[in-house]
């Protein structure tokens, strides 16, 4: 399971890198922690015949807050890093509950936060918890610069809205509202492997404890992160009570046009929908009404 | 497609100065070019962890990266762990233990304990078993590694 | 004689080495000049050959050779049928071997076509795309019932169907006994397929001195002997022409005992070349080219009477070969014989069928069909119990065997071609040792229905098995007292981590009252040691064990006789103690073994005639038949009912494999195989389409439990020595393996049989098990829905 041969690049700028993304366009794949791009070379299943190391540019890696509360994450930002990072732990808590489910430690010292949202696995936690939390994406190429959010760049299976010549370099999370909680829970076969389903919820209550903003997203159920639109119609400016939450719920896994594979009928992946659907919203709730 | 790229490594604490082809993988590079076959090769697809070794003191799957991505970086494989005629305290744990059977998967268990070992001196069984969760072992059932690892940390108490 | 090794929990040997990565695998070696070979395979699980284009790829730069089914000539016959069928009366079977490469037409996935050797792997493996192969693909049969049927695709095209063998034994007579039952439980098993996936894939190196005429291999074999013999047969050399050796081995658990294509290939390219060539399995090729374990169907019947004896049991089966059966019946015989367990079995009936499918070969893996036979039988006493309103552990109380049955012959001819004789057991105490550390009785009793109505789904489970172990032809040892006072010990059995240069070393270093750490074992080469078979069917320790005692016990013999001569006393006056041997009581007079061994090895004088020099010995030993280990297996489990994951909450094993030898040792093998066990039961399937096509061929989808995965095992061991051999001892390589299925099923029957299914009532008949699987048995009304 040898790797076929590729030109090799690796530039230490963000510039030298996007002008190789102009010249190269869809010949080349980017190299970032290389956790999902290296296996599927070893298998030749990908066999890309320019490879773009970015992994010595040191202007994108980083993890800072924003004046407004929010958080500004740099591409190559370790998986390990965002794990143990306070600022995290700090201003995004769904993403800080979410970490340890990646994979392993050995994957998360080298797996990035920006490779695992170009992936674009559908499988995947982070796009899905992106997607909870309505993350916007920097998009950097010669052409110049955009920022898009995740419900815009996650388009289908392994396909999202970036460019060939586009390098994702920037992810910027916006400040919770007051009276936020949110919660992330995951069913895999062992622990550690790709999600059989998970689910991500976000729940802002308002002074009188009635929601004011909710989202559910799910991964593994779809061609790529699902947001379940019902829940915010359900919940909107409801008390969320165990009622309201069973029957939001519900609605997910009525919702979803979940796959069958080796590991789990659709059946089953919709039962866990509603199981697990349940318990992030329950949970994201309560912590809503102890946060200040 | 054939070009070579001269690449500095330092490996167990020694320099080495190869010339590497970009796609050889580091566990190739480490086990046939540096002729370090203590670091064994499982599966090429980064689940087994047969292959783990440190980088920059970090675990990390040495199929998983190209050898000229360690260029200017220090590395440890298992060879550097013990000194000497003396095993190294977690390897002599193992042995105490009976926590290695056919050995393969051994040389990556220890890579992978080492970093949590130093960042978690005193760990629950359920974290040690969480660590363990990152490799594969056929033949021992995992228990007398688990024991390896509290013999280790009880004996520093 | 004192016994300060045997019997204690010695540190290994080989450790220091291994944990060091200073051990040899095969994929270390390296020589000079080495070439490395790659394997074009088949995509395809069943195709016609139209032809082969390698042109394209002879021309890539740094490949050095190319070789189709054309350029092997002779070399490419079908291979060796490598276990001829028992002396069974009406025995069918159709012997169907692999070519080294296919020829005509390709019979499973994965099957080779041609070979590649290059200056890198890297290079071997681009030159494989460019190789166009003309395959037109054949309808694939991947289901054994489909296999049967009229109109399926034939395999073999020269027979007449699929089948491959078709056995019946009988003892007693069930159709007899049938109408006497008060009950008769009939159910439908199926069991499905596993992969052993050591972590070393298989690898060769082959090296050809021409100057010498001599061949050296390294090889990840389990029976380095007869691959040595298979090796010098095939290219008509002398045995002494070739050497095999199988260093550390990463984990057997029995397909590397198989002989492959590639062990004739490598050798042969490298005798053409003259340069040595290797040859190293990926994962994915693994998948496809190291031989499968597991599918079998049973139809099976048990008649009891109302108090839970067992009259007979009535076992149809069907046993998945895949496309070839080059290992014979091992498997399918394990299971007709281990159904058999601990019990009092008066009438039973078993046959079965072999049939070939499109898939890769299968040979036995840990337990080779024994835990087909356990889950057949403990799953049918557990149906007839909750018939009958027994307890579990009872109505198999009722009907064990006890210590004044034995030997018990069961009549049913064996892996090893005799009947089925069990030497020695005590099957009771067992039962009652793991009820006992469990808590059984406390739990069915009080915490159950205290969970349960906290609407906590815990169950338990009790299983017990019996094993037959240790069994023939024989192995062989060769032990040397050296003029530095280390005793080298020579064997055939290679090892791929039970520990073997322990446990031969604690036996010869009791004997010869030497320091366990100063008897060096030396295995698996074939320069060393040439008489044997190899490592399987849990009979190193047994087998290989007895014979390095004989050899120590002759050695034993010449110390004291030339120490007696030398010392002047008689022989019954001498100790042998620290690596000296001397006058009882007066230590000083006494001669070290190191020193005595130079004065046996005389460079003047004249030897007696009829004595040999040195202080050495070779003997062999090989037990009139199997000997028999049993055990009971317990579990408790949570099933979390809104996700069906399964916690295993303690894990019992008490087990019975006569002496011990070395319990560290001991219970490493059973935490291995019970880790194996739950892989296979609740983790690990192959899962394939209806064209044969293997859909998860990686570690990621082919699920090996981990440390998250497998519990903390409790384990107790019983004593019950055979009489079969001078140690006592029994095999336990497999033994953890063996009962897991039917311990399962058992527990989560138990813990969710509260569960309101409508209507139906949960059964699990089948292996493997998951959270889905679980989840489609508890909601019947899901299955078939989108």
């Amino acid at each position: 399971m040898k790797p076929p041969p590729f030109d090799y690049h690796a530039p230490e700028t963000t510039a030298e890198a996007l002008t190789l993304l102009a010249k190269y366009g869809y010949d080349a794949s980017i190299l970032a922690g290389g956790q999902s791009l290296v296996p599927t070379m070893n298998f030749r299943l990908a066999q890309p015949t320019v490879l773009i190391d970015i992994n010595r540019i040191p202007d994108l890696a980083f993890i800072r807050s924003a004046e407004d509360g929010g958080l500004h994450i740099g591409a190559m930002t370790r998986h390990r890093s965002a794990e143990l990072s306070p600022l995290v732990a700090e201003h995004a808590p769904l993403l800080h509950e979410t970490m340890p489910f990646i994979a392993h430690p050995p994957i998360r010292n080298r797996g990035t936060l920006g490779g695992s949202i170009a992936h674009a696995d559908p499988a995947a936690e982070l796009p899905a918890v992106m997607l909870a939390l309505n993350a916007q994406f920097r998009l950097q190429s010669q052409r110049g610069e955009r920022w898009i959010a995740a419900r815009d760049f996650f388009i289908g299976l392994f396909a999202t809205a970036r460019e060939p010549d586009e390098l994702l370099t920037e992810i910027a999370l916006a400040p919770l509202l007051p009276r936020t909680g949110c919660a992330f829970r995951e069913v895999a076969r062992r622990h550690g492997d790709y999600a059989l389903v998970g689910a991500a919820a976000v729940v802002a209550l308002d002074a009188q404890g009635r929601c004011e903003h909710a989202r559910l997203t799910l991964l593994s159920v779809g061609e790529g992160p699902v947001d379940v639109h019902a829940v915010y119609h359900l919940l909107s400016e409801e008390m969320p009570s165990a009622d309201v939450l069973r029957a939001a719920s519900e609605a997910a896994a009525r919702d979803i046009d979940p796959p069958a594979d080796i590991h789990a009928s659709a059946a089953y992946r919709r039962h866990l929908t509603r199981v697990l659907s349940e318990d992030v919203l329950t949970r994201a709730t309560a912590r809503a009404r102890g946060s200040h | 497609m054939s070009a070579s790229y001269p690449i500095r490594v330092t490996v167990n604490g020694t320099v080495y100065e190869h010339t590497v082809e970009p796609r050889l993988l580091l566990s190739d590079f480490i086990r046939h070019e540096l002729d370090l076959t203590g670091t064994h090769v499982g599966c090429e697809h980064g689940v087994c962890g047969a292959c783990t070794i440190l980088l920059n003191g970090q675990a990390v799957r040495s199929c998983l990266l190209f050898a000229i991505q360690a260029d200017g970086h220090e590395m440890q494989t298992v060879e550097g762990l013990a000194d000497g005629d003396d095993l190294h305290p977690l390897q002599a744990a193992f042995r105490e233990t009976h926590a290695l059977q056919c050995g393969f998967c051994t040389p990556g268990f220890l890579m992978i304990l080492l970093p949590f070992l130093e960042a978690n001196p005193h760990p629950t069984e359920a974290e040690i078993r969480e660590v363990l969760s990152s490799n594969l072992c056929r033949c021992t059932g995992y228990q007398n590694i688990v024991k390896a690892v509290l013999k280790l940390v009880d004996g520093g108490k | 004689m004192a016994t300060r090794y045997f019997g204690k929990p010695i540190r290994r040997n080989e450790d220091p080495r291994l944990l060091r990565g200073q051990a040899l695998f095969v994929d270390d070696v390296h020589r000079p000049g080495m070439l490395h070979m790659a394997v074009l395979r088949s995509d395809y699980a069943h195709a016609q050959i139209h032809g082969i284009d390698a042109k394209a790829a002879r021309e890539r730069p740094g490949v050095v050779a190319i070789y189709t089914a054309e350029d092997l000539g002779d070399l490419n016959q079908p291979g060796p049928l490598l276990v001829a069928p028992p002396p069974i009366d009406g025995l069918v079977f159709h012997t169907r071997t692999q070519r080294p490469l296919a020829v005509d037409k390709i019979r499973q996935v994965g099957e080779a076509l041609a070979v590649v050797v290059a200056e890198s792997r890297y290079v071997a493996e681009d030159a494989l795309a460019d190789i166009v192969v003309d395959l037109e693909p054949l309808d694939a049969v991947a289901d054994m019932e489909q296999a049967l049927a009229p109109n399926a695709p034939r395999i073999h095209e020269d027979l007449d169907d699929n089948l491959a063998a078709h056995v019946v034994q009988e003892k007693g007579s069930y159709a007899a006994i049938r109408e006497q039952a008060d009950v008769l439980i009939k159910r439908r098993f199926v069991y499905d397929r596993g992969t052993a996936a050591a972590l070393e894939n298989r690898g060769i190196v082959a090296d050809w001195d021409e100057k010498n005429q001599h061949l050296k291999v390294w090889d990840t074999t389990q029976a380095p002997i007869p691959v040595r013999n298979g090796l010098a047969a095939t290219f008509g050399l002398a045995e002494s022409q070739v050497q095999v050796i199988a260093p550390f081995i990463g984990g057997g658990f029995g397909p590397k005992i198989m002989f492959y294509p590639e062990e004739i290939l490598v050798p042969w390219i490298a005798m053409q070349l003259k340069r040595p060539v290797k040859w190293i399995e990926d994962r994915q090729e693994n998948f496809f080219a190291t031989t499968h374990e597991r599918a079998q169907i049973h139809d099976a019947e048990i008649a009891l009477t109302s108090d839970g004896r067992i009259l007979g049991v009535h076992d149809v089966f069907l046993h998945d070969s895949g496309a070839y059966d080059p290992y014979g019946l091992t498997g399918p015989l394990n299971t007709q014989c281990t159904l058999l367990g601990p019990y009092d079995i008066p009438n039973y009936y078993t046959e079965f069928s072999v049939v070939f499918t499109n898939k890769t070969i299968v040979t036995p893996y840990r337990g080779a069909g024994r835990q087909h036979g356990v889950f057949v039988m403990e799953r049918l006493l557990d149906f007839a119990a909750q018939e009958l309103g027994l307890d579990r552990v009872e109505i198999r109380r009722r009907n064990y065997l006890t210590p004044d049955d034995f030997p018990h012959n069961h009549e049913i001819i064996f892996q090893d071609f005799a009947p089925l004789v069990y030497d020695s057991g005590n099957y009771a105490p067992a039962l009652a040792r793991a009820a006992e550390m469990i808590g059984y009785e406390k739990f069915i009793n009080e915490e159950q229905p205290r969970l349960h109505a906290e609407g906590r789904y815990v169950g338990i489970g009790i299983v017990s098995y019996v094993e037959g172990t240790g069994i023939g032809p024989y192995e062989g040892a060769r032990v040397t007292v050296e003029p530095t006072g280390t005793v080298s010990v020579a064997t055939g059995v290679g090892t791929q981590g039970q520990g073997h240069f322990t446990v031969f070393a604690q036996v010869v270093a009791d004997l010869l009252g030497v320091d366990v750490t100063k008897v060096r074992v030396v295995t698996g080469d074939t320069n060393t040691f040439h008489w044997g078979t190899g490592t399987f069917a849990s009979r190193g320790a047994v087998v290989a064990g007895n014979a390095c005692h004989a050899a120590a016990q002759a050695v034993r013999t010449k110390i004291l006789k030339l120490a007696g001569e030398k010392l002047e006393v008689a022989e019954e006056d001498l100790v042998l103690e620290n690596g000296r041997v001397f006058v009882r009581g007066v230590p000083q007079r006494g001669i070290d073994l190191g020193d005595l061994a130079t004065q046996a090895n005389p460079l003047r004088g004249a030897v007696k005639p009829g004595t040999e020099p040195g202080l050495e010995a070779t003997s062999y030993f090989g037990p009139e038949r199997g000997a028999t280990a049993n055990g009971v297996h317990a579990m408790i489990v949570e099933v979390d009912p809104k996700t069906m994951l399964v916690d295993i909450q303690r894990y019992v094993v008490v087990h019975d494999c006569g002496k011990v030898i070395n319990p560290l040792i001991l219970e490493g093998q059973i935490h291995g195989g019970v880790a194996q066990g739950i892989g296979n039961v609740f983790y690990e399937q192959l899962v394939y389409d209806d064209q044969a096509q293997l859909l998860n061929a990686s570690f990621m989808d082919y699920l090996i439990p981990t440390a998250t995965d497998v519990p903390h095992m409790e384990t107790d061991h019983i004593e019950t020595p055979s009489p079969l051999n001078p140690l006592g001892v029994k095999g336990a390589g497999e033994a953890g393996a063996i009962p897991v299925g039917a311990l399962f099923a058992q527990a989560i029957e138990d813990a969710l049989g509260d569960v309101d299914l409508g209507g139906h009532n949960l059964k699990i008949c089948e292996m493997p098990l998951s959270p889905n699987r679980l989840f489609e048995l508890t909601h019947p009304e899901a299955r078939g829905a989108a």
